[in-house]
């Protein structure tokens, strides 16, 4: 899924994990403000913090938590971030995402509710398949990433971020409204359910312990409704945001610690958390929203043009299709890439340039990657330097270091498409 | 007297336990060799040796709260420092963070093993895993760092 906003998303979260300025002293402080909120009681700006129902399983488990998106989550538990993004390529792991927002849209205009905000062909979804699309404003802007799910049971099953969840709520509000007056048959139910992923390549393995359905037969980006390990009602959904095979498992609240003990009795099972999704993801080239989209970059931009359905390319009904569609095939001036490079890592906000010296852009996302053994990221550059090869240089502590566009995504994914 | 002799080798951190020959002659050893430690607030430690050039590194606890050292960018032969000045960064999968330098003084040499081998600044903060040597350009700065003592008073109130 998408796992916008992880570490070094905007507004501040995640303090001491962003590649900021400010020394052993800074990255020292982060790390003891995790111990302190295990051991006293939560203060005033703790309080403030909204708790997922695992935030008591997360401190037991030796979870370090942190602000995210206005939530408490863990950012690594007693494992450090690099053996626990290995374990995630070579085993699997949990990933606790009920921070973010559940929606499902019911009614019998649903689908054309849904295609009024995204950029997805909903309609040519088959039974319970899913999409990852955008939410694209007037301008053609990313207003957020999200998974929506066409089910059998009668409603669109959508997940979109954190981060995003006031404004994503509000903006389908006001489309219902709107649709609703006009008299068409739409209403949301925002979910209250817990939302936990569990990737690596051993995932349906474990999972298929605890469930009657064939997981062979449940493909990359397709859900169904199942009891899991005994608690009943659970969907689902064959996806993720590490690269790897796995499934996200939207449970209700009540049984989600049940659950979760139940996953990690298995030896192959360990806990994940903000931290190596991070690095996991950018691995996979998979964006963050608030660093490598937001609502000053188009689809076409960020090289998420397949997102963008057939039919929606015709009838040009999403918001923002005018300034989009045209830019399918005149091109932008600026190009989502990515980069590798050996040395110094490249951190968000390096400056890109040209081998002449030129700035031609800026980095999103970068960190070391834990898999390759070099330095990896995705930024904006001048579309003239976007072919995958192009020698460019990044700007690191005033030194010029060289680096070359690369595709995407770095690490190959794992999807399991049956 | 200093080393104590061998038969007296109990454990000095008050525990009364009777300390292993190993962990007698390496304990016994690395305190004849090296003077004591002195640390910035920023984490970094120097240890001045009677040739009167200072060994740098980060301690334990920085070293615990950074996590995995995946990178070291440490600084040329030759440069000159002066105190506080940024000298270099440590690097983990998630963050970057910069050294800052004890004392005045020029870089003498840096510690090359750490270019293939990061991961000693974790495994060996105090020895193995040291950063760079500089010389004193200042002696009385000396007097600005903490002991150990007060650098782990300090640890204890940012823990608090």
């Amino acid at each position: 899924m998408m796992w916008a906003r992880l570490i070094v998303g905007a507004g501040g979260s995640g303090v001491g994990l962003r590649a900021s300025r400010g020394g052993l002293q800074r990255v020292a402080g982060a790390a003891c403000a995790g111990r302190r909120q295990q051991q006293r009681r939560a203060s005033s700006t703790e309080a403030a913090l909204r708790k997922t129902p695992l935030f008591d399983f997360h401190k037991e488990h030796g979870g370090k938590m942190v602000e995210f998106a206005g939530w408490s989550m863990p950012v690594q538990y007693r494992d450090s971030h690099l053996a626990s993004h290995v374990h995630t390529r070579e085993h699997c792991s949990i990933f606790d995402v009920s921070h973010m927002l559940q929606t499902k849209v019911h009614g019998k205009d649903r689908v054309k509710f849904m295609e009024s905000l995204v950029v997805a062909d909903v309609e040519e979804l088959k039974d319970n398949q899913g999409t990852l699309s955008l939410f694209t404003n007037e301008k053609g802007g990313i207003i957020d990433d999200l998974i929506v799910t066409k089910t059998d049971q009668g409603y669109l099953y959508v997940v979109s971020n954190a981060g995003c969840a006031d404004k994503d709520s509000a903006h389908m509000k006001a489309r219902l409204a709107e649709l609703k007056a006009a008299g068409l048959d739409v209403e949301l139910e925002f979910l209250d359910e817990a939302l936990i992923a569990l990737q690596g390549p051993s995932a349906s393995q474990v999972l298929q312990k605890g469930l009657k359905d064939d997981l062979s037969k449940l493909t990359f980006m397709t859900s169904t409704l199942a009891s899991v390990f005994g608690v009943p009602d659970c969907r689902v959904t064959r996806c993720g945001y590490t690269g790897e095979d796995g499934v996200e498992i939207s449970v209700p609240r009540s049984r989600i610690v049940e659950l979760t003990e139940k996953l990690l009795t298995n030896s192959e099972v360990k806990l994940a958390g903000l931290g190596a999704r991070d690095s996991l993801r950018l691995e996979a080239g998979l964006c963050l929203y608030g660093n490598d989209i937001d609502e000053s970059t188009t689809p076409v931009e960020a090289s998420l043009v397949w997102t963008i359905g057939k039919r929606r390319r015709q009838t040009k009904d999403f918001p923002g299709a005018d300034i989009v569609i045209p830019q399918i095939k005149a091109k932008t001036a600026r190009k989502r890439v990515g980069l590798v490079s050996t040395g110094p890592p490249v951190r968000q906000h390096t400056a890109i340039l040209s081998p002449d010296g030129q700035v031609i852009g800026e980095v999103t996302s970068g960190c070391p990657s834990p898999c390759l053994k070099k330095n990896i990221a995705m930024g904006y550059v001048d579309a003239t330097f976007a072919k995958n090869g192009t020698a460019i240089q990044v700007e690191i502590r005033k030194k010029t270091q060289p680096a070359t566009v690369s595709k995407m995504p770095f690490v190959p994914t794992n999807y399991f498409f049956g | 007297r200093f080393p104590p002799p061998f038969h007296e080798r109990v454990c000095t951190c008050s525990c009364g336990r009777v300390a292993s020959w190993e962990g007698y002659f390496s304990r016994w050893v690395f305190l004849m060799s090296f003077p004591a430690l002195k640390f910035t607030d920023k984490h970094e430690w120097i240890r001045v040796e009677d040739d009167g050039i200072g060994t740098v590194g980060i301690s334990e606890f920085a070293q615990d709260a950074l996590g995995d050292v995946v990178y070291c960018g440490l600084p040329e032969v030759g440069t000159q420092l002066a105190q506080n000045d940024e000298f270099g960064a440590l690097e983990s999968v998630k963050a970057a963070s910069e050294l800052y330098s004890p004392l005045t003084g020029e870089v003498v040499e840096v510690n090359t093993l750490l270019a293939d081998n990061p991961g000693l600044v974790n495994k060996s903060c105090y020895k193995d895993g040291w950063l760079m040597k500089m010389t004193i350009g200042n002696p009385a700065e000396l007097d600005t760092l903490m002991d150990e003592a007060v650098y782990e008073r300090y640890i204890r109130s940012i823990e608090d």
